[in-house]
């Protein structure tokens, strides 16, 4: 047994998009314990709610987030509008959809792109940060922001997207299909990619259940869970089903943002065909009273805004569970027993947003 | 729009570690634990599911009462019993991997209860 050292690891660190430190215990060049801080990005955003009005807070739950934002709005509109019992007419919750999935294809395509560039694929990476570009036009064209929206507002959207503009967007997404399956099997086949992610950072699927593993990290170990499944939104009319992979390592967490990418391509014209008429929201009245758990799915995993309201305009209690705060025990499971050298890659492969876990 | 279920069933402090040994015996997976503070006590939730069914056990504590650590029946558990006693200074006690208020490190020390004085700062100009 060698002697152990520990090393800090971040938080400033070149794959890290987001501070967050590790203290890595190593014996020679092998980890056998990490352990994780956070707080360099803690903002209070759920404190806040207790001095915004419950309406204008939607803009400020977008900003927990700069890449799941337009999800996190949505999540935090569902809690309200259960509490509150607004039925949102159905064609605002598709174009919900529509933006959700928007936001899942380029927050994965930016993913991918760091991971190509964490691995030192620099072509790889600016291919898939071009696609991505070619999604963020599309957003930009319909809610007039690139990651930040301010399209979802309590009872509907505060936009529509004309039939013709849904038609576009779905020419847009055929025409740049066949670049996403170009790289998706770039990720899948390329020898370069599976000699530096296959069989490392394993997380089984006994062990993705028991620790709370969400999102990719647990699809990639063969969980089949993801919220899209229960049906919010418009997910229940589109015939959803989740992408799932079984080894647990760091390419099957790839490959299943990789594929997701081109279901979220699925989801958005099965979308636009089933897009029914009708008002894009309902008129809000009075103040919440009441308590709700409402769930989705973001990018990074399953994602929880609890609300606690008391008929006031202020709401009493705001708390955001987000998916790299539970993906952080998992991360320092699958952290034990690997190189010193491989610890940017497997940390790099949970998604981590520290400025969602920080809120 | 299909609705997800919830049920919360309030419980007593001592009967925590019990019905979380249940649930984890029924196979339910540790969605969250979240703390509201509530004028001079804190409702803890915590939450489990086996697939699209929540359900939340609910706890009610003061400030100053010991709240056992469920982490020794769900592993993961330590990030949200750091965290609530990092944000709201409860006691978590046997937490297995306890860091003792340092998971989250800011500037102004945790718990944030005691808001910090608020320095007012002219307009265009310095404090």
């Amino acid at each position: 047994m060698g002697n152990q050292i520990v090393v800090p690891f971040g938080p400033q660190h070149p794959v890290l998009p987001e501070p967050i430190h590790l203290d890595l215990v190593l014996e020679d060049e092998r980890v056998v314990e990490a352990v994780p801080t956070i707080g360099y990005v803690h903002r209070g955003l759920e404190k806040l709610v207790e001095k915004r009005d419950y309406k204008d807070y939607v803009l400020i739950a977008e900003r927990i987030c700069g890449i799941c934002s337009f999800t996190h709005s949505v999540t935090y509109c569902n809690a309200i509008e259960r509490i509150m019992g607004i039925e949102v007419p159905a064609r605002a919750q598709f174009i919900r959809t529509i933006w959700m999935e928007y936001s899942r294809m380029h927050s994965h395509l930016l993913w991918l792109g760091l991971t190509a560039d964490a691995m030192g694929f620099e072509n790889l990476f600016m291919n898939a940060w071009r696609l991505r570009e070619e999604i963020l036009d599309d957003m930009e064209a319909t809610t007039g922001g690139r990651v930040i929206q301010g399209s979802c507002k309590v009872g509907g959207i505060r936009r529509d997207i004309s039939d013709d503009k849904l038609g576009e967007m779905v020419d847009h997404l055929k025409k740049i299909r066949p670049l996403l399956e170009e790289s998706n099997r770039i990720f899948t086949h390329d020898q370069t990619v599976r000699h530096r992610m296959r069989g490392l950072g394993v997380l089984s699927k006994e062990d993705a259940w028991d620790l709370g593993a969400v999102g990719p990290t647990a699809r990639g170990s063969g969980c089949d869970m993801d919220v899209r499944s229960s049906g919010y939104s418009a997910y229940g009319e589109l015939g959803f089903k989740p992408v799932v992979f079984t080894h647990g390592d760091c390419l099957d967490r790839c490959l299943v943002r990789s594929e997701e990418v081109l279901a979220a391509v699925d989801l958005v014209e099965r979308a636009v065909a089933k897009m029914p008429d009708g008002p894009i929201e309902e008129k809000v009245k009075g103040n919440p009273d009441g308590e709700y758990f409402a769930f989705s799915e973001q990018p990074r995993g399953e994602c929880m805004h609890y609300i606690k309201a008391n008929g006031k305009k202020n709401i009493v209690r705001h708390r955001v569970r987000t998916p790299t705060l539970t993906n952080i025990p998992p991360l320092v499971k699958m952290l034990e027993g690997i190189e010193m050298a491989d610890v940017p890659v497997v940390v790099l492969t949970i998604d981590p947003c520290i400025g969602c876990a920080e809120r | 729009m299909i609705e997800q279920k919830h049920t919360i069933t309030e419980i007593a402090v001592t009967d925590l570690l019990k019905k979380t040994g249940e649930c984890h015996e029924k196979g339910h997976r540790l969605v969250q634990i979240g703390c509201t503070p509530l004028g001079d006590c804190y409702e803890i939730n915590y939450t489990f599911t086996t697939s699209w069914d929540f359900e939340s056990l609910r706890i009610t504590v003061n400030d100053g009462d010991k709240i056992p650590s469920i982490s020794g029946i769900y592993w993961g558990a330590f990030i949200y019993e750091n965290e609530i006693h990092d944000l709201f200074g409860l006691t978590v006690t046997d937490i297995n991997v306890d860091f003792q208020g340092h998971l989250i490190e800011t500037r102004i020390p945790s718990p944030f209860k005691n808001a910090p004085p608020v320095t007012k700062v002219k307009k265009g100009g310095d404090a």
